[in-house]
């Protein structure tokens, strides 16, 4: 097991996190475009607009 | 604590607990009070003790006289009034300090008050920043957070009375926090000034905003959970975690109220800023973009402009944020990669920050005659053209060379203000524009015309400001580097201070105008409230008739 150097740490830290970030960011992209929930998305965009009675949680 | 589990006749469970709570609590308010040496610790435990005890005083009177018995069938907006009133009267009290240093700035002379040294400028702006940032931002953040989450989740806010106790504990944190700053109760860090107990006593008030959030989503009829909540929730979740972590700390004393940080040096000064700057990331950012999210599609009456958008605005926005804060650190003792990496961050975040503006400038497609035909659709328009300038601006000064010149100096203020003053100040002002009608049930606010006179007064006032504050943070700047041919420093600091006279003057001004366009509005909401409400059958009958006339 090699030593548990300030060099080592840091260069796990910066290249797992660059693997981690790219990983994060591609998977909401995907997320987001994904073809099914279209459908969804379009319905979420109207959200503010839907209640006709601002009173009532049904 | 749900009241459905209230059998007929019983006591709310709700409110039971809370009386329970607040009776201890006062117990131990007592007991700290009695037993502790210190006189500002005593002085707090006070506060607390008068708090406590009218909690339970009006608990009491509730409890005995059979109220606190919410409808479950209505939302829960009394707490949502309750929390206007407070943006409001906050915001004018932490902007009329902010003109009080302002003038102190500009007339040190005159506005220097020796016998009283709880006025001194270095008590008084952390009043203005915390006032403006915590006790105005934080008071309209809860209050359309619990009014976006009840109306998209379609569900009454959870927890009964919890609601109230987080708005109420909070404005205990405030008082708290706002006389410690003038007795000289403080940690020295920006933005986390208060002492240990203060920030224990967020943390419980935190915590339990946490839990009605995720209560009331957890209650929803809507199974997406639309992507204003999530902003607030990152909002909510990323404020205690920062809140928590800088504050660690040891006190002197369980019965003093100094304490120091577990952090010391560069270490200390990383975490700090890793948490101030996730303050505007996340309570000035995350958070009001939540109120973007909601109230620029309600009162343009479209739909959000691209929900994916919104999607991929929110995951890069809240990941990249989080590891800004090193370029507050720029030639210090911080690592240089460091340094190199804050800045890095920071100048992807201009991708999220212009994302997230053009969807809601966006939103208007279909609607823009809105700007020239309703003033508070304006205010929230020029509020997202105000975040998009400082997104820009931001990044441009995180680069170690433009800091080189920047840092230290007026610019980072100017910076500050047109973010603070335009972005979060503005589409604060649509939304509580937007709220009071809501709340109060009127169809209209008292007067269109006063919202014109407050927009382009707070927008002057916001211009007079910025303008100033390049002029003479770059002035000052060049000034600082400025050498003789011999190669000492050209000019003194002082010299650099009296060089700023005039550009501090204007910036008294810019923001009196803005302090004036709020008091303004606090008229006209007022005015408002006061109004005759549209009764549901008035509005009811009018409809109809409204549609056979156009």
């Amino acid at each position: 097991m090699s030593a548990l150097t300030y060099e080592t740490v840091a260069r796990a830290a910066q290249q797992g996190g660059t693997v981690y970030f790219a990983i994060l960011f591609l998977g909401g992209l995907v997320y987001a475009l994904w073809p099914r929930n279209r459908e969804a998305f379009n319905r979420l965009a109207h959200v503010p607009l839907e209640q006709e009675d601002d009173d009532v949680p049904a | 604590m749900q009241q459905s589990l209230v059998k007929e006749g019983g006591a709310p469970l709700d409110a039971v607990i809370l009386l329970a709570f607040t009776c201890l609590g006062a117990l131990g308010a007592l007991l700290a009070t009695a037993f502790s040496a210190d006189p500002l610790f005593r002085f707090h435990g006070y506060v607390f003790l008068i708090a406590f005890i009218v909690a339970a005083g009006v608990l009491t009177v509730g409890i005995s006289s059979g109220r606190f018995r919410g409808d479950p069938k209505s939302y829960e907006d009394g707490v949502i009034r309750a929390g206007v009133i407070a943006t409001m009267f906050w915001g004018v009290v932490g902007m009329l300090v902010g003109v009080v240093i302002a003038a102190q700035l500009s007339f040190p002379r005159i506005f220097y008050f020796p016998e009283f040294g709880w006025l001194n400028f270095g008590r008084l702006r952390p009043l203005h920043t915390s006032g403006v940032i915590f006790a105005f931002g934080g008071n309209a953040l809860i209050a359309t957070s619990f009014y976006v989450v009840q109306r998209t989740c379609r569900a009454r806010l959870a927890g009964g009375l919890a609601g109230w106790f987080v708005f109420w504990g909070y404005q205990l944190f405030i008082v708290l926090a706002a006389t410690g700053y003038l007795l000289g109760v403080t940690q020295g860090q920006e933005y986390a000034e208060p002492e240990w107990y203060i920030d224990l006593w967020l943390t419980v008030v935190w915590v339990a905003y946490l839990l009605v959030f995720l209560g009331t989503i957890w209650k929803r009829k809507e199974p997406h959970i639309y992507v204003a909540n999530w902003f607030y929730l990152a909002f909510i979740v990323t404020i205690a975690m920062l809140h928590i972590v800088n504050n660690l700390a040891l006190p002197v004393g369980l019965l003093n109220h100094r304490s120091y940080s577990l952090f010391a040096g560069v270490q200390n000064a990383l975490t700090q800023w890793w948490y101030g700057h996730n303050a505007v990331g996340f309570f000035l950012t995350a958070g009001f973009l939540a109120i973007m999210y909601y109230f620029v599609p309600k009162r343009a009456e479209r739909p959000v402009y691209s929900y994916r958008l919104s999607i991929v605005h929110f995951w890069a926005l809240i990941f990249i944020y989080i590891w800004a804060g090193p370029h507050h650190l720029h030639y210090t003792a911080l690592p240089m990669w460091t340094q190199t990496l804050g800045a890095t961050f920071s100048i992807m975040l201009w991708m999220p920050s212009w994302g997230g503006m053009i969807n809601g400038l966006m939103t208007l497609s279909g609607a823009w005659d809105k700007l020239r035909t309703d003033p508070v659709m304006r205010m929230l328009v020029v509020s997202i053209a105000f975040y998009g300038m400082s997104t820009f601006e931001g990044p441009m000064m995180s680069i170690r060379e433009v800091n080189a010149l920047s840092h230290y100096t007026d610019w980072t203020i100017g910076h500050v203000h047109s973010g603070a003053l335009g972005w979060v100040g503005f589409v604060t002002f649509g939304a509580m524009y937007c709220l009071v009608p809501w709340l109060w049930k009127k169809d209209r606010l008292y007067s269109d015309r006063l919202v014109e006179w407050h927009f382009w007064i707070a927008t002057t006032g916001i211009l007079l400001y910025i303008t100033a504050m390049w002029v003479s943070g770059i002035m000052e700047g060049l000034m600082w580097r400025e050498y003789t041919p011999q190669g000492f420093l050209a000019n003194s600091f002082v010299e650099t201070v009296s060089a700023k006279h005039v550009e501090n003057i204007v910036r008294t001004i810019g923001g009196l105008m803005y302090l004036t366009g709020a008091l303004i509005m606090s008229y006209n909401l007022w005015r408002t409230i006061r109004m005759p409400s549209t009764s549901k059958e008035d509005s009811a009958a009018a409809l109809p008739a409204m549609a056979v006339a156009s």
